[in-house]
């Protein structure tokens, strides 16, 4: 090789990302200087968003976890490109939330697209028919000029790609925060489903086994996309990166995933990986470094959209609609006919080979010739200095218990108004009417309900819900209860609907690693989330870490996204919100609001733009008594509906019941009815039911030790009244309530 | 009754299709575009998606598949044939139907549950309709918006062809509210809805679909 001929050529390792440190380490390692080839690779799978070298430490502590969810032990955890769960009768689901964050800031539309496209890939690179999206959005301010380019373009992208894919939608978030201004959140989730037995695992085993690349040619889209983008800051100047971010082609990818299962049920796939970040040197090295062998390619085999591309550019390109497969050399005439019916372009571009290198072959001349676990394993660990910022001990202190509080019912009347009509308590219908809820007839409850439920089984009922939650503002204040407080709430969603949670994926949004204060708020949260999920008996199935998301130096609110995936045995038992008849009773079930709660509320924000004191405590057991007497009541159809109380407390609570279907209610509050109103009290939930079952609902209560008080009924009259305090006609409530984001856009 | 669903490149909404065939009494046979057969069936649906991503005109594609040919030349023949949303695009890309769908005029895709009404009963798919029934059925598209000139407008309104008609709202900007039309004998009708997603109480906000089919039904065995 000419590398170890010429040890001191300068090689531009500082311009892909690499410190100095990290360099010098790939000499080592190779014992020479790294070929331009091995250097693109190494840089690219060792950046923060392949190697998650700044996070891997702290994420080791999930295997704490285990893997025995409340349904059984996980058929694949972490370290795979997706978790699996066994949901029973033969089935498992497999979910995972992924972000996109810093391409979508970049490239509204094409970033979000194929934030959805990859996360999408992964499922399906698991064996499992991809069911459902859903999508955690964070914007800046909904008045800010840039958030009218950025919103409209990621939800046109989340959409239009997701529709193309016959993927319903059914759930999510849109969160405005002044922090994501220059640097949105898109964090996408997918959902997929298998049988057990068609379980596939990404690794390369069987000397002379054919490595095929197939879906979309090769482009010079994306090229060093993932280490250049998602591990740098944008500077304030604003982005000039355009090119590196990938173009999506939905289309591509739906054809991919019937192609690939139909390659499964033909039994021609021994392994399988999707192309995402880092493409083909990901792809190669892991599927490699994974199994038992070595594997030899040759790059002239790869088709190619751009026949200018150099090589190194053909192992970084982050073109999308890829995937790379393992296949016996018997079976390839096989695969080449089921990827002809669906006219998907299919190459054999190498093979594994006994031995443990990796060896890529380009124009006759070896290119890259590395042990492949050096290059998908081996990268570099950070113990990245932490420290607890003095700022907290102010935000602490400065309580919500100052703020000026409203002094009559008419204030309270409008102080509910204000809270419902502020951006993140709105009604979200101009985000998610642009998503097809209904492809593929599975779709039980889709958003605005409090979690996504999918039928996954026509014959018995069996079904999943799923809900994605996570309050920053809490995370801010304490990222450690604000980690909790995000697994309770999407605990408590899943509850809602009946279902039975069980595990969890997460996307852990913060601000720059090389930031001490940023690594605190990182390592509590997953401490939170760590201890919050030995309590519910949840473990973490796999996720992401998204690292440098700040503009200038202003990092981002910490953003531990939750997304938790229940069972619910018959979906014809699911519990929807929304108030369903007149002259049902309504009841809250949980503690009455305390007021302290009021810190870190969306009232304190909505009417006073403050942000301080303490978030409030979770109570685990609470959460999962909560969860069982939902459980108990969906199976016995004692409630007619149900609604967790979180942000906007049960004002919110009470807006959204009345809203879903135009009913009104009459309600009694106890103690003060500003605090019962506004208090953000975790493990509550706002429920219905008809009268004659009242006596039947308060005895589960009872018997599940959680508290339970009624609270008045639900009434034809079209209006929400607070008995002492005010009456607020819906149309009123409905006109503010949904006025607010399409105005601003 | 077998009634064939249609699958081209990139459709979403096959099984949906097949699924409502079934749940409505009738026996479903998938067919595939690049075969110029339709096995003997019935009926034919085409079905929702994006057909070859829609990255041409919606429809203008799939119009040039094998099967399109033996659809054109039965619907010719009386065979009733039921657009919907992306298979109403190839139906107007295939002359069956008179008219275009063009970008929804709020130039973003919409996903709802739209009031319609049916204005005629005299087709092959809306026999079991009331006269001037109004329905419930899901509505998503991204280019939805029908239009046809002056005089083809008027010549449908005029033979009773527009076959239903969005209520409440005009999601996408049709020309006279129009959300589905019908060919002069009554046996091809396309619509931008869906009504495959309105036959199963849990999945749908209405059963208004199933009536559909049921019309199918109605006049084969009348």
């Amino acid at each position: 090789m000419n590398a170890a001929a010429t040890p001191d050529t300068p090689q531009p390792w500082a311009e892909l990302g690499l410190k100095e440190d990290e360099y010098a380490r790939i000499r080592q390692l190779l014992g020479r200087r790294p070929t331009s080839c091995e250097l693109a690779m190494y840089s690219v799978m060792w950046s923060e968003h392949c190697s998650y070298k700044s996070s891997k430490l702290q994420l080791k502590r999930f295997a704490e976890l285990g893997k025995q969810t409340p349904r059984g032990p996980l058929l694949a955890g972490i370290g795979e490109q997706a978790g699996v769960v066994d949901i029973g009768d033969g089935w498992a689901v497999t979910f995972k939330v992924e972000s996109h964050n810093h391409p979508s800031y970049v490239e509204p539309y094409q970033g979000a697209a194929t934030g959805v496209g990859g996360i999408v890939r992964d499922i399906l690179a698991m064996g499992a028919r991809p069911v459902a999206c859903m999508d955690s959005l964070r914007f800046g301010p909904l008045d800010a000029p840039d958030t009218a380019r950025v919103l409209p373009g990621i939800v046109a992208g989340v959409g239009g790609y997701g529709n193309c894919l016959g993927l319903p939608n059914i759930g999510g978030e849109t969160v405005f925060h002044p922090s994501y201004l220059g640097n949105p959140l898109v964090n996408a989730l997918c959902v997929g489903v298998l049988r057990h037995e068609d379980l596939h695992l990404a690794f390369a085993t069987g000397e002379g086994n054919k490595v095929v690349l197939y879906g979309a040619a090769t482009g010079g889209d994306g090229i060093g996309g993932a280490s250049i983008l998602a591990s740098e800051t944008f500077d304030a100047d604003g982005p000039a990166k355009r090119p590196s971010v990938q173009v999506g082609d939905p289309f591509m990818e739906k054809l991919l995933i019937e192609c690939t299962l139909e390659l499964f049920a033909a039994g021609v796939v021994i392994g399988i990986q999707d192309l995402g970040a880092a493409g083909i040197s990901c792809a190669t090295s892991e599927l490699a470094s994974a199994g038992d062998g070595g594997m030899r390619v040759n790059l002239d085999l790869v088709p190619l959209r751009d026949p200018t591309l150099t090589p190194e550019e053909i192992l970084m390109s982050e073109s999308q609609e890829r995937m790379a497969a393992v296949v016996a050399p018997e079976n390839v005439e096989r695969f080449m006919e089921i990827c002809a019916k669906w006219d998907v372009q299919a190459s054999v571009i190498g093979e594994v080979t006994d031995g443990d290198r990796l060896v890529i072959d380009w124009r006759g001349e070896r290119v890259v010739d590395v042990d492949p676990r050096t290059v998908a394993h081996d990268g570099p660990v950070y113990d990245r200095p932490s420290e607890r910022p003095e700022w907290i001990d102010a935000l602490n202190a400065a309580s919500a218990a100052a703020l000026a509080r409203p002094a009559s019912g008419e204030d309270l009347r409008e102080t509910l108004l204000r809270v419902v009509a502020s951006p993140n308590q709105a009604d979200k219908s101009w985000v998610t009417d642009q998503y097809d809820r209904y492809v593929r007839g599975n779709t039980v409850l889709a958003q605005p309900e409090d979690a996504g439920v999918l039928r996954i089984d026509e014959g018995s009922g069996l079904g999943i819900a799923l809900a994605t939650d996570c309050n920053a503002r809490f995370a801010m204040l304490d990222p450690f209860l604000g980690a909790q407080l995000a697994l309770c709430e999407a605990y408590r969603n899943v509850a809602a609907t009946g279902a039975e949670p069980v595990a969890i994926t997460d996307c852990l949004n913060f601000g720059s690693p090389e930031d001490p204060s940023v690594m605190w708020q990182f390592e509590r949260a997953v401490s939170g989330l760590i201890e919050g999920c030995k309590a519910l008996g949840t473990p973490v199935t796999g996720g992401n870490v998204s690292f440098y998301n700040r503009t200038g130096e202003e990092n981002i609110l910490p953003t531990p996204l939750v997304g938790m995936m229940g069972v619910i045995d018959d979906v014809a038992d699911r519990i929807p919100m929304g108030f369903a008849a007149a002259g049902d009773g309504i009841w809250l079930l949980g503690p009455d609001a305390d007021e302290a709660a009021l810190s870190g509320s969306v009232w304190a924000e909505a009417v006073h733009g403050h942000l301080g004191g303490r978030p409030p405590q979770p109570d685990f057991a609470l959460e999962k008594a909560l969860a069982g007497l939902l459980q108990t009541a969906s199976k016995t159809r004692l409630l007619t509906s149900a609604h967790d109380l979180s942000d906007g407390g049960l004002a919110q609570a009470l807006a959204e019941s009345c809203l879903r279907r135009g009913l009104g209610a009459g309600v009694e509050l106890p103690g003060d009815a500003f605090v019962a109103l506004f208090a953000e009290t975790p493990g509550r939930m706002l429920v219905s039911a008809d009268p004659s079952n009242a006596e039947a609902l308060e005895a589960l209560c009872r018997a599940a030790a959680v508290p339970c008080r009624r609270l008045g009924a639900v009434t034809e009259a079209p209006e929400l009244e607070i008995q002492g305090q005010f009456a607020l006609p819906l149309d009123e409530l409905r006109q503010r309530w949904s006025a607010t984001i399409p105005a601003a856009l | 009754m077998r009634v064939g669903v249609v699958t081209f490149p990139g459709t979403l909404d096959d099984t949906d299709a097949l699924r409502a065939v079934r749940l409505c009494g009738g026996q479903p046979v998938p067919l595939w575009h690049a075969s110029d057969s339709l096995h003997g069936v019935d009926a034919v649906v085409l079905p929702g998606g994006f057909s070859y991503g829609d990255y041409l005109r919606c429809g203008a594609i799939a119009r040039f598949a094998p099967v399109m040919g033996e659809v054109v030349r039965q619907a010719g023949a009386g065979l009733p044939v039921l657009g919907i949303c992306n298979g109403f695009q190839v139906l107007c890309e295939a002359h069956l139907l008179p008219g275009a769908l063009i970008r929804n005029d709020r130039r973003t895709f919409v996903c709802r549950d739209q009031r319609l009404r049916v204005e005629t009963v005299d087709t092959a798919w809306t026999g079991a309709f009331a006269p001037g029934e109004e329905i419930v059925i899901a509505l998503k598209n991204g280019e939805g918006n029908y239009q046809a000139d002056a005089a083809t407008v008027k010549q449908l309104e005029d033979a009773g062809r527009v076959a239903f008609r969005y209520l409440d709202v005009n999601p996408n900007g049709s020309v006279n509210d129009i959300a589905g039309v019908a060919n002069a004998a009554g046996n091809v009708v396309g619509l931008m809805p869906h009504p495959e997603h309105n036959v199963d109480p849990l999945t749908g906000a209405s059963l208004d679909g199933r009536k559909f089919f049921a019309s199918l039904l109605g006049q084969l065995v009348g």
